[in-house]
């Protein structure tokens, strides 16, 4: 069976035939795209309810993290499959159960689980800021938003952009799980190939596509890393600084 | 001279720990106060109650006649107090003019040359304007905290707070703070100062609070303070830092 994987022919079919994959592509990258800003909205806003001083903002995003961290993503996405249309007829009050995309649940999905990955990423983030800083902000009279805002959310992008560039890494992978519920992403255009030609050939083809999305986050990461640990070097801030000099 | 500061029955505990017990302590617009003590007696947690970086547990503060609350003290903050830190707290990932302008500008409502133009002023006066672009990670800490004292004075309160600002310092820097501190209480700016140093607090300070296990023990001119202390757990403490 292996065979069919060094066979001419069978490449040739599958590269004319790509349409779907590349319809599929470009429909993973919505989703990705849908999904991150999701995922990032919502994890910053439970990252920051992490590291606030009400309980309650703190149990709700602690409730949050635990139940989607500690529950497979592809259980979630067949409950909002099953259970979405179901619980949008009760709340719209539509005499039928109400569709909802492929697409929606994709993204909503995945956004929906790694915020939870990505509010702890910004929660490490703010606690890696030191105290000082929050005290020195409130001492010039910046409310504690204001303090987010301008003084320690900026501070915790260095240390969290790699692990967020991870996460975006994950999420692309993870919106293969639409193919369970015949989402039309990638993934299930491929399998779709694979089913209908019986050719391998599809499997690789979506690896190769899913790789040319996170390879370059992969290295991203690296030189994201390498960035954070570099001194940073003094601005030129014309009317203001000198002068640089130059040797001679 | 009106009273700038007027503390009442101040008490704070953190949990059950009665941190500063019944202070009471009027400081006059424009006067200098020095607070020393032997560490854990609630220095800095006094101080902190002046810009609410603590809430008081029971008691009052009053700044220039009105109280503060949970309500306005942000405001009060912004209206009249700055402060200093032991560990300088500069906002690392923005350069030394940064610094200074962020709240002239997100609080203050200031123009961007305006704010500059004042940065420019404060940065001179601790001489460091040529260190305007650079980042506080890359100067010495004596520098770092004549920044923080640019900082605080960028914004123009009539109090600056300064919470052991040469504890963190290696010895050699120490004067070059101190030299600006020095410089600074030449005016009519309203400074409390917890600190160690008892050059600075003779040659500076109007009155000295001694403080041990959250209260008051003396308070007086540096003359009769460092000469003739009463107190006679002030005097220990004296004999013990001084020889």
């Amino acid at each position: 069976m292996l065979d069919g994987l060094f066979d001419a022919r069978r490449w040739n079919i599958t590269l004319d035939s790509m349409g779907p994959f590349w319809d599929g592509f470009l429909f993973t990258l919505q989703v990705v795209v849908v999904g991150l800003v999701i995922s990032l909205v919502l994890g910053t806003v439970l990252g920051v309810f992490s590291t606030t001083r009400s309980r309650v903002l703190r149990a709700v995003s602690r409730v949050y993290v635990e139940f989607f961290q500690n529950t497979p993503l592809p259980v979630q996405v067949f409950f909002y499959y099953m259970a979405g249309p179901r619980v949008l007829q009760a709340i719209t009050g539509a005499p039928s159960p109400v569709r909802i995309s492929s697409f929606v649940i994709g993204a909503v999905g995945v956004g929906l689980y790694h915020a939870a990955y990505v509010s702890e990423v910004i929660r490490t983030g703010i606690e890696s800021v030191p105290r000082g800083q929050m005290e020195a902000a409130r001492s010039q009279g910046f409310s504690r938003p204001q303090a987010y805002l301008y003084i320690i959310l900026p501070q915790t992008f260095k240390v969290i952009l790699p692990p967020l560039c991870n996460q975006t890494l994950n999420l692309v992978k993870n919106t293969s799980v639409l193919a369970l519920i015949a989402g039309g992403d990638l993934m299930y255009n491929a399998d779709n190939f694979v089913s209908t030609y019986g050719y391998l050939q599809g499997y690789i083809m979506a690896c190769v596509l899913y790789f040319v999305i996170c390879f370059p986050l992969a290295l991203l990461v690296q030189y994201l890393e390498k960035r954070a640990k570099r001194k940073p070097r003094a601005k030129v801030i014309p009317g203001v600084t000198p002068e640089p000099v130059k040797e001679a | 001279m009106a009273d700038m500061i007027e503390i009442k029955g101040l008490n704070k505990y953190f949990g059950d720990l009665h941190v500063l017990k019944d202070i009471d302590l009027t400081v006059a617009a424009g006067e200098k106060v020095v607070i020393i003590g032997p560490s854990g007696s609630g220095k800095s947690t006094l101080i902190r109650c002046v810009n609410f970086l603590e809430e008081p547990t029971s008691g009052t503060v009053s700044i220039d006649g009105t109280q503060l609350t949970r309500k306005n003290h942000l405001e009060m903050t912004r209206k009249y107090s700055s402060m200093v830190f032991q560990q300088f707290n500069l906002y690392p990932n923005m350069t030394v003019l940064g610094n200074l302008t962020l709240a002239p500008i997100k609080l203050q409502k200031k123009s961007k040359e305006e704010a500059t133009a004042a940065a420019m002023a404060a940065l001179k006066r601790v001489g460091l304007a040529e260190k305007a672009g650079e980042y506080p990670q890359n100067l010495s800490g004596g520098q770092q905290q004549r920044v923080a004292i640019a900082r605080a004075l960028v914004t123009k309160q009539p109090i600056i707070l300064f919470d052991e600002p040469t504890s963190a310092l290696d010895p050699e820097m120490i004067q070059e703070v101190l030299d600006v501190m020095i410089e600074l209480a030449q005016e009519n700016i309203t400074m409390i100062c917890v600190t160690h140093e008892m050059g600075f607090a003779r040659q500076v300070a109007d009155r000295v609070v001694f403080m041990e296990d959250g209260r008051i023990l003396e308070v007086g001119t540096p003359e009769h303070f460092f000469e003739n202390p009463e107190n006679p757990r002030c005097r220990e403490f004296l004999n013990k830092i001084l020889h």
